[in-house]
C-alpha cells in the first residue's frame, strides 16, 4: 500500500495533504503558544519550560518535546519532497506554453510553490534563531526564550524575514487547507462554503497571530 | 466582419510550428467558428496554399473532436465546444489567435490537430462494465436511486473532448478520468470493478505522463460539458477506499 501511495500522482497527493495537515495542526497549537509572550516573561518562560516537562512522569525530560519535533521534520521532508516531485512532473506535463497569455487561477493558487519555498527557507532560519541560537542576533540564552524573541524582533531583518513569512503562510493556508480537504475526498458541494471559509480563518488567525508578536516587540508593549 | 488570425501551423509531429497571420472577410456572425475556419481553408486552397488542419466530426458538440484554443481558452470564450461557438461573439476588426491543446501526453500531429489516443488508453484500462451481449436488460431490473442516477448521468455528459487538459497549467487529466470513474462506481452496473476501475484508471493517465492536480479549476471552467470541479474530489475519495482495500487483501 505504502508503495501504491508513492508511485501514484493521486497518492503523492495524499502524502502531501496529510503532512500539511499535520503541520497546521502544530501551528495552531504554536500560536496559542506564541500569544503568552504578552503575559509578561515570566509566564513565557514558564511556559517554555513547561513545553519539556510535558507527560513527565511517564516520559522524560524532553522526550515529548522531542517526538513532536520528529514528527515535523517527517512531516516538513515529506510534504517538501512530495510537492517537489509532483511540480516537476505537472511542468513536464505542459512544457509548451500558449502564445496567447491569460491571468489565471486566484493569487494563493499561483503562489503555491514559490510560497512553499520560502516558507521551506523560513523554517530553516527560524529554527537556527531561535531553537538553536545558531544565526541569533545577541547573546542566544537557553531557557529564556522571552529575551531571545524580543533580541529577534530587535532587529529589522529579522521583523522583514518574519512578516514576509507568515504573509507567506496565510496564502499557502487559504489554497492548502482547502485543497487537502479536495485530495483527502472529504469536500463536497454541501461543504464547500464552509472549507472555504474556515480555510480564510484559519489563514487569518495564524497569519494575524505570529505577526502580533514582531509588532508587539516593535511597538514596544513587549520588551 | 473582416478578422484577423493568427493560427497555429506545424507540418507534422517532428517540425517546429509557428504562428502563420491570416485575414478574412465577409464572415457572418452567424456563422460557426469551424465554418469561419471553412472559409479560410477555400480561401488557401484557392490561393494554392496548404489548407489549416484542425479537428472536427459532429459538429452539434456531442462528439468531442473538436479542440481549439481559442485567444488563450479552451474551446473560445463560451461555455461551449468550438463547433458550437458562434463568430457573434468576435467584433468586426477582431485578431483571433487559434492554437492546437498543448500537454505533453497530446502531441500535435499536425497545425491544429492533437493526438488524443492517451484518452482512449485511460477508458481501455478502466472505464468499461462487464456485462452480458444480448438483448436489452428489462429496465426496471437493476433499481438505482434517484440521486445516483443524476450524479451519473452528470458524470456521463463527458464528452472526452481534452479541454480540462488543454485549460490545466498542468496537463492533468483529472477532471475526464473522474467523470468517467464517478459515472460508472456510482452505478450497480460498475459496481464488480468498482475498485480495479479508479485504480487502473488512475495509473493509466499517470502512465501517459499527464499531470497531478493542484486545484486550480481551470479544468472544470473550460469544459464545455459542466463536469464540477468537485467531480475531482469525488474520485479522490474512491481511490482512496480502494487503496485501503486493496492494502487489506
Ligand atoms: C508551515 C508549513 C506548511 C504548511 C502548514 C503547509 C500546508 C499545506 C497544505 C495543507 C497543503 C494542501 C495539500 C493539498 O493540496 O492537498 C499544501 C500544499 C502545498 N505545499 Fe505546503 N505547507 C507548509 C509548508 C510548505 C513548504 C515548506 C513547501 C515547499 C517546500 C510547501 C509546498 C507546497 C506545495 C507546492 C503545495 C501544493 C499546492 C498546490 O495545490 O498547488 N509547503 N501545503
Ligand atoms: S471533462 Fe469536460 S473538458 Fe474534460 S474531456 Fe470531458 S467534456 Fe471535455
Ligand atoms: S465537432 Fe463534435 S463536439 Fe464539436
Amino acid at each position: 500500500m505504502a508503495r501504491t501511495m508513492w508511485d501514484s500522482s493521486v497518492g503523492k497527493k495524499t502524502v502531501m495533504a496529510v503532512s500539511g495537515v499535520i503541520m497546521l495542526l502544530y501551528l495552531v497549537a504554536h500560536v496559542i503558544g506564541n500569544l503568552k509572550i504578552f503575559f509578561g516573561a515570566e509566564e513565557f518562560n514558564r511556559y517554555g519550560h513547561w513545553l519539556r516537562t510535558v507527560g513527565e512522569p511517564f516520559m522524560h525530560y524532553e522526550w515529548t518535546l522531542w517526538l513532536v519535533r520528529i514528527v515535523l521534520l517527517v512531516a516538513v521532508v515529506a510534504h517538501a519532497t512530495s510537492a517537489y516531485q509532483l511540480s516537476r512532473r505537472d511542468i513536464k506535463a505542459r512544457p509548451s506554453k500558449y502564445v496567447h497569455k491569460k491571468p489565471r487561477a486566484s493569487y494563493a493558487t499561483r503562489t503555491m510553490r514559490w510560497g512553499g519555498v520560502i516558507l521551506g527557507l523560513f523554517i530553516v532560519w527560524h529554527v537556527l534563531d531561535l531553537t538553536t541560537g545558531t544565526v541569533h542576533p545577541g547573546g542566544f540564552q537557553e531557557g529564556h526564550p522571552y529575551q531571545n524573541v524580543v533580541d529577534t524582533f530587535s532587529t529589522w531583518y529579522g521583523n522583514v524575514v518574519y512578516i514576509a513569512a507568515m504573509l507567506a503562510l496565510g496564502l499557502h493556508i487559504r489554497h492548502g487547507f482547502w485543497s487537502a480537504a479536495q485530495t483527502l475526498g472529504v469536500g463536497s458541494r454541501t461543504r464547500d462554503r464552509a472549507l472555504k471559509t474556515i480555510a480564510n480563518v484559519l489563514a487569518l488567525l495564524l497569519t494575524a497571530g505570529f505577526i502580533a508578536v514582531p509588532v508587539g516587540v516593535m511597538t514596544g508593549v513587549v520588551s | 466582419m473582416k478578422l484577423t488570425l493568427r493560427v497555429w501551423r506545424q507540418k507534422n509531429a517532428d517540425a517546429e510550428g509557428a504562428m502563420s497571420t491570416y485575414e478574412v472577410d465577409d464572415i457572418s456572425p452567424d456563422m460557426s467558428f469551424l465554418e469561419m475556419l471553412d472559409v479560410l481553408n477555400e480561401q488557401l486552397i484557392l490561393s494554392g496554399e496548404e489548407p489549416v488542419a484542425f479537428d472536427h466530426d459532429c459538429r452539434e458538440g456531442i462528439c468531442g473532436a473538436c479542440s481549439l484554443v481559442i485567444n488563450g481558452d479552451a474551446h473560445g470564450p463560451e461555455r461551449t465546444t468550438t463547433c458550437q461557438l458562434h463568430m457573434r461573439s468576435f467584433q468586426d476588426g477582431d485578431t483571433i489567435d487559434i492554437e492546437p491543446w498543448r500537454a505533453s501526453a497530446f502531441p500535435v500531429i499536425k497545425d491544429l490537430v492533437v493526438d488524443r489516443s492517451a484518452f482512449d488508453r485511460i477508458i481501455q484500462a478502466g472505464g468499461y462494465i462487464t456485462a452480458p451481449t444480448g438483448s436489452a436488460p428489462e429496465a426496471h431490473a437493476t433499481p438505482v436511486p434517484k440521486a445516483d442516477a443524476d450524479f451519473a448521468f452528470e458524470h456521463a455528459e463527458c464528452i472526452g473532448c481534452g479541454a480540462c487538459v488543454a485549460a490545466c497549467p498542468n496537463g492533468a487529466a483529472m477532471l475526464f478520468t473522474s467523470a468517467k470513474v464517478n459515472h460508472l462506481n456510482v452505478l450497480p452496473q460498475g459496481a464488480p470493478e468498482r475498485e480495479t476501475r479508479v485504480l487502473d484508471m488512475v495509473a493509466q493517465m499517470d502512465a501517459e505522463g499527464f499531470g497531478g492536480c493542484t486545484l486550480t479549476g481551470e479544468c472544470a471552467t473550460a469544459c464545455p460539458k459542466g463536469i464540477p470541479l468537485m467531480s475531482i474530489t469525488s474520485m479522490n475519495k474512491e481511490w482512496l477506499r480502494a487503496t485501503r482495500k486493496a492494502g487489506k487483501r
